[in-house]
């Protein structure tokens, strides 16, 4: 009954061109069209944060947006954080160091909220940055640390020439 | 794939759109952020035939000043937050919209989304009544104003026909001597609110109560209005006692919760008679400091 569609979407810098069913999630395009795990789902209704990527820039869920309506748009995944296989993005320095994750399953979706969060807030308090991670549940209760993380990934970005 | 199968139109023109809403009726569920619909999707209570994306459409994500301040029904709930206009002519709008869900979500939400979507629960149908916007409605036979009173008529359904699509929201512009205040109290920021509000209050020249409107969110099928709270504040000098009776009447008389997973409905009326009387004391003091620093 439905009919499949054309889309064209640029991931972490490259381009993807692909036939999907309209019905097609964004979250599972991401992992099982184009290949790319790190997103991950959880909720699917849009509560969890763990699918979290950049479309043109912004934070959105990608559980509860149709990989037909990223046709024609940018997408970032936490696979496009790092410059290449050997470095860090100073936000994953950060995690790494001050052990902002335990089981790691909402990481990836925490990292691509603080992305966008600390370009427009760079420098923010511990109260803020609670607030700005609360669309992302952690069912290990590791907030310290992942609040720890992002204080650190804050002052890391700062420094970076 | 979690949804049910259905045919999918992204629509460049608003006359496509309209088209295809004339076309198809209520088969065409109309797509704006796809922030409720696509959960209701994923659990498949939503299984629209036809999904006619308005993401395409340009000309529906305007803000425009003209006497008042006409917001495309395509903004996300993000710019609106961000521009400076809706700061300066709609405050309590403003104030309400970081209260949607998380920002993730407002990247995507869109106003005339959660309007047309009609939750009980949603921040801005509360905030719509309250101001008494107006929506635009269009279709393929013209456009037609809908008073937000009529607008919304029940549990997620619009005075919105088979045919039309909400294309604007017009909010009227704050006025001198009125005051303003959103709260609401949700047990983790962003989620749905046990209990909320939006506050609106006018002085006349000698300072006494020239009007009030007290619009409350999950605790009726919709929108809820509390008219004898607002009632008995009219034509009295503003003072605390006058702020906790009205909480009293809004919460007792007013209202009739259902309650629900996290609030009872006993609980549900104890919040909304405290922050019945915080909002109104916000907004008294907004229009003080008004006053005092113009």
């Amino acid at each position: 009954m439905s009919q499949t569609h054309s889309i064209q979407v640029r991931i972490n810098g490259t381009p993807y061109a692909h036939e999907v069913e309209p019905r097609l999630l964004l979250a599972d395009y991401i992992r099982q069209v184009v290949g790319l795990s790190g997103t991950h789902i959880g909720c699917e209704h849009g509560v969890c944060g763990a699918c979290t990527i950049l479309l043109d820039g912004q934070a959105v869920r990608s559980c509860i947006m149709l990989a037909v309506q990223a046709d024609g748009h940018e997408l970032t995944t936490v696979e496009g954080l790092a410059q290449d296989e050997k470095s860090l993005h100073p936000i994953q320095e950060a995690f790494w160091e001050a052990h902002g994750l335990q089981c790691g399953f909402c990481t990836p979706g925490i990292l691509m909220t603080l992305v966008p969060y600390l370009e427009e807030n760079p420098n923010p308090t511990e109260t803020e940055v609670r607030d700005a991670i609360s669309g992302n549940l952690c069912r290990c209760t590791g907030y310290q640390h992942i609040v720890d993380a992002a204080l650190l990934a804050a002052e890391k970005l700062q420094s970076k020439p | 794939m979690k949804p049910a199968p259905f045919n999918y139109f992204a629509p460049a023109s608003l006359e496509e759109a309209l088209a295809l809403k004339a076309q198809h009726g209520e088969e065409a569920k109309a797509l704006a952020g796809g922030q409720s619909l696509i959960p209701a999707m994923n659990f498949r209570v939503a299984q629209p035939a036809i999904l006619v994306d308005l993401n395409r459409i340009a000309s529906l994500r305007d803000i425009r000043k003209n006497g008042a301040l006409t917001i495309g029904a395509m903004t996300t709930q993000s710019t609106a937050e961000k521009n400076p206009l809706v700061a300066e002519h709609v405050p309590l709008l403003h104030e309400a919209l970081p209260n949607i869900a998380h920002p993730q979500i407002r990247n995507r939400g869109t106003i005339g989304g959660s309007v047309a979507h009609a939750d009980p629960a949603a921040e801005l149908p509360v905030v719509c009544l309250a101001l008494r916007t107006r929506m635009q409605a269009q279709s393929q036979s013209g456009e037609r104003w809908i008073e937000a009173q009529e607008f919304f008529s029940g549990l997620f359904s619009t005075a919105l026909a088979a045919d039309e699509l909400l294309t604007a929201v017009e909010f009227p512009l704050v006025e001198e001597r009125t005051g303003y205040a959103f709260l609401e109290v949700a047990r983790r920021h962003g989620d749905y609110a046990m209990a909320g509000l939006a506050a609106v209050l006018s002085l006349d020249e000698n300072g006494l109560c020239r009007q009030a409107r007290l619009v409350y969110l999950n605790v009726g099928d919709g929108p809820l209005e509390a008219t004898q709270a607002a009632a008995s504040l009219q034509g009295q000098k503003p003072s605390a006692k006058a702020f906790q009776d009205a909480g009293k009447i809004a919460s007792q008389e007013d209202m009739q919760p259902f309650g629900n997973l996290h609030a009872s409905p006993q609980y549900q009326q104890h919040l909304s008679a405290v922050l019945t009387q915080r909002a109104l004391q916000l907004a008294l003091n907004r229009i003080t400091q008004k006053a005092t620093h113009p």
